[in-house]
């Protein structure tokens, strides 16, 4: 058995699996549920003034079959009074002193607001604080949420009134509505922050109910942007981690948030840089026992690696992860079929065809069975067959030794102005 | 399934428990889910191995985007009675056996779907297709079974004027009459029979054609003609005692449970059923049902030799019906009133040599006579040829086969055409309704053909 244990900014967990700010750490009651089913910590709902919801609040985005690929939701910050939640908090933690209990905080973005509420909040003892600048819909109609986070100025001035009285590590939530979340990022840790999490919700609209023509959801018929959040949003919030985690100019430990369903998400999201990470949709759909699984499966994974602790991941692929113009051009895989796994339903083929560069056959071999083949010289490795065959084993992406010494499109680019002074296409970053 | 002591009557509510479908349809979670499951291959395995060449993963992808109409659109536009073969089908030799996930998991369930499909369109009594604009041009149609609707939905389509001479009180043929209603209720077939209907089809039942309306009428009075009459009812077998009372046809024996309970008694009776085709078994399980106390197929061969398709074998076997292999029946036993007391077979063994149609040849075992006790035989041995019906047409035909050319179905008299049954040859395999759709939609193509003299496919008119 490894050692899931993590040391977040100074905030120590059992284990990486949080509880994002969300429905589910509302209260003591579900707070307490989670940790006894195995949960490390859990960054509570967002206190600040008490607001009122709307019913409804939440839908899904359901694919083939299968329900909830993407979650929406326009539900805002708690919607009970601070001294109930801080109550709740001093119960929690004093039953469960060893897990981590994060304290969300939005107010209005003024140093006396801030200064007043992470005195109070402290004060009952937490193990550290998430400033959410990330919340996309109603609070930042009030100036709060995304709509300070999508300022780099206003996410550094409210990170350095935190941290003029805080005690306790400060996580800073960054909103992915933004052109490059790096910037903001640059600007929590410019601002003192100890770490940053992301990522918040996505603007979205769930969808459209094609027989009422009503909003998905809607409030008595009328709807209104939410946050966008589920499986379907893991590759959004995994690059942006990753974009993170390789910029020097951020160099703070990353709490990964994103569409984190299953142990494997989570282990992408370590060696991507997370040091930890938090789960909001999965519990929503399962419940908090489906943490269970998830620390099993990690554990049995870092056994099978030879990992003695779970740290031994974090950041891992980042420097794998790079530039397109850092890519090598005289890179080559080609597709090859393997005729024992394949079993004939030409999705490669059509997919081929239609969508990439004409060269899977379909012929008949000597015995007359009909067989897949790809024209190697014409492929140029796209994956596209691979990713759309569903016969286990059935393609391999092979790498083709063609002797060319790698050279990548920036490379190339020195190597042109420096023949022609005139020529100067820019480098790709 | 009730089986019951000797003693108790057969009652409406027994015929209505045991006749009423056996296999549930999927509910709407099961097809989303057996939908989606669905790989929508490219040029698929299952289209090719459909006879009527059904657009199977369309019909499935539009199960599963919720377009119903769609679905039973593609399916009846290639199968006019693609309702029936739902549920009829040896799908695991056709579709199914096909589907590219038979190694790599378990097959679609393309027929269930199917089924959900039409029985949507059943119960939502939308029209899914119209008649084309009328050319003037007549055809008539000798039988109302899935050859002679396909051939005469298909030219509806194209705008021919169509009647469809019945024989029967209802079209359909052995859709509506042949088939156990536990597998297929009538109502199914008499669905399919009312779309042709609605394209503007006239169905003239209770009509034979050679006895009610000759055929120089008929030859006078349309520009073309469909013989899809299919076969009759079961031949003689050839043996003594085979007019004793408690001598069934097995196809009369399904036929008469398909409109309500039948006349005939067979509570708490031993019944033999002499064959091993798919219509025996029909009649073996029939029997259970009527309440039979102990039903035996008699089968002069074995197992590996038997025609039944491997479910319909399973099926039996569930209903509790027993096998005896290697038996022959020699002589049908009855008593002095003229009933039946008892089958006399002898016990048959391999030779080991093989016979024209690739099977091992039987020999009877000498000395191994024995009388099996019982109180009904059901004879299932094949099906009568039309014979007299071909030669009142005038048509070159072999042992009651129908001369047709392969391409176009027109039989040796250039103004008729033969489908489905009629022109089944023997060793091909098993007569399926299947076939029967397919080539009634040839015949009608061929025909579009001759007198339009355009392409050989129908231009779909979907609603």
């Amino acid at each position: 058995m490894a050692d899931l244990s993590i040391n977040l900014a100074g905030i120590k967990s059992p284990n990486p699996f949080w509880l994002a700010s969300a429905p589910p750490t509302n209260t003591g009651y579900q707070v307490q549920r989670a940790f006894e089913a195995g949960w490390g910590g859990a960054v509570w709902k967002t206190l600040g003034e008490p607001i009122i919801n709307v019913s409804s609040r939440f839908a899904a985005v359901h694919f083939n079959g299968q329900r909830v690929a993407g979650f929406n939701n326009i539900e805002l910050i708690t919607d009970r009074p601070l001294e109930v939640n801080l109550k709740e908090i001093y119960e929690t933690k004093k039953r469960f002193p060893n897990h981590a209990i994060i304290a969300s905080l939005m107010v209005e973005p003024t140093q006396e607001k801030w200064h007043e509420i992470v005195k109070r909040v402290e004060a009952i003892g937490v193990d550290g604080l998430e400033l959410n600048f990330g919340c996309p819909h109603g609070m930042a109609e009030r100036g709060m949420g995304a709509a300070s986070g999508q300022q780099p100025d206003l996410v550094q001035a409210q990170t350095t009134w935190v941290k003029e009285v805080a005690t306790t590590p400060v996580i800073v939530k960054l909103t992915p509505n933004i052109t490059d979340i790096t910037v903001v990022a640059r600007s929590a840790v410019q601002g003192g922050a100890d770490a940053i999490s992301m990522i918040n919700t996505i603007n979205s609209l769930a969808g459209v109910d094609i027989h009422s023509w009503n909003t998905l959801p809607n409030v008595g018929g009328q709807g209104a942007h939410g946050g966008y959040c589920g499986p379907a949003v893991k590759p959004i919030a995994l690059s942006m981690v990753a974009e993170c985690a390789r910029d020097l100019g951020v160099g703070v430990p990353i709490s990964g948030i994103g569409g984190i369903s299953t142990w494997q998400d989570v282990v992408e999201f370590m060696l991507m840089g997370a040091t930890g990470i938090q789960v909001c949709t999965a519990v929503m759909h399962h419940g908090f026992r489906i943490v269970e699984e998830m620390i099993d499966g990690l554990n049995n994974y870092l056994d099978d690696k030879g990992l003695a602790s779970v740290t031994e991941l974090i950041g891992k692929s980042v420097s794998r992860y790079s530039n397109w113009g850092d890519l090598d051009l005289n890179y080559k895989v080609v597709a090859r079929i393997n005729e024992e796994n394949c079993i004939n339903c030409n999705k490669c083929h059509i997919a081929c065809e239609d969508a990439s560069h004409q060269c899977i056959d379909m012929l008949t071999n000597a015995d007359g069975k009909a067989i897949l083949q790809v024209r190697e010289e014409d492929c140029v490795g796209c994956n596209l067959c691979s990713i759309v065959c569903p016969a286990e084993g059935a393609i391999d992406m092979i790498p083709l030794e063609n002797g060319a010494a790698p050279l990548t499109w920036n490379e190339r680019q020195k190597v042109i102005s420096s023949l022609n002074g005139s020529y100067s296409e820019a480098e790709v970053v | 399934m009730d089986h019951t002591s000797p003693l108790t009557t057969f009652t409406p509510d027994m015929f209505m428990r045991n006749f009423a479908e056996a296999e549930p349809g999927l509910t709407r979670k099961g097809a989303i889910e057996e939908s989606n499951r669905c790989l929508y291959c490219y040029d698929a395995p299952c289209i090719k191995a459909c006879p009527t060449s059904i657009n199977i993963p369309s019909f499935i992808k539009r199960i599963a985007t919720d377009n119903m109409k769609g679905s039973a659109q593609t399916i009846m536009d290639s199968n006019p009675v693609g309702a029936s073969c739902a549920r009829v089908c040896p799908t695991e030799e056709l579709c199914e056996g096909a589907c590219v996930l038979n190694d790599a998991s378990a097959p679609i369930q393309i027929g269930l779907l199917q089924r959900y499909a039409t029985d949507w369109a059943i119960n939502s009594g939308v029209q899914l297709f119209t008649a084309g604009v009328s050319n003037g041009k007549k055809v008539a149609i000798i039988g109302g079974g899935p050859a002679g609707l396909s051939a005469a939905r298909e030219l509806a389509r194209e705008g021919f004027g169509v009647v469809i001479y019945e024989a029967k009180s209802l079209a359909g043929g052995l859709d509506t009459h042949g088939i156990v209603s536990f597998r297929l209720p009538q109502s199914i077939s008499l669905w399919e029979v009312e779309q042709v209907e609605k394209l503007g089809v006239e169905i003239r039942t209770g009509v034979k054609v050679g006895i009610d309306i000759t055929v120089e009428e008929l030859k006078a009075n349309y520009d073309a003609i469909v013989l899809a009459a299919g076969m009759g009812y079961v031949p003689p077998i050839g043996i003594e005692g085979e007019k004793l009372a408690g001598v069934y046809d097995a196809i009369e024996l399904v036929e008469s449970t398909k409109t309500g309970i039948p006349t005939l008694e067979l509570m708490g009776q031993r019944v033999a059923v002499i064959g091993a085709g798919n219509t025996a078994i029909d009649a073996a399980t029939c029997s259970v049902r009527l309440g039979a106390a102990n039903v035996k197929m008699v089968y002069r061969r074995t197992r590996e030799e038997m025609t039944a398709y491997d479910f319909e074998y399973e099926f039996a076997k569930q209903d509790g019906v027993e096998f005896s292999w290697l038996t022959l029946p020699k002589r049908i036993v009855g008593d002095e009133l003229g009933n039946v007391t008892g089958l006399e077979c002898v016990q048959m063994k391999l030779t080991g040599e093989t016979g024209k149609d690739g099977r091992l040849v039987p020999m009877p075992v000498e000395g191994s006579e024995f009388i099996m006790p019982l109180e009904a035989v059901v004879v299932a041995i094949g099906q009568k040829r039309r014979t007299d019906l071909i030669d009142a047409l005038g048509l070159k035909h072999n042992w009651g086969i129908v001369d047709i050319d392969e391409a176009t179905y027109r039989t040796s008299d250039p103004q008729i055409y033969a489908a489905g049954d009629i022109v089944f040859g023997s060793g091909k395999g098993e007569a399926m309704v299947v076939s029967a759709a397919q080539q009634g939609k040839e015949a009608a193509y061929a025909i579009v053909k001759q007198y339009l003299g355009q392409q050989d496919s129908v231009v779909g008119s979907a609603v």
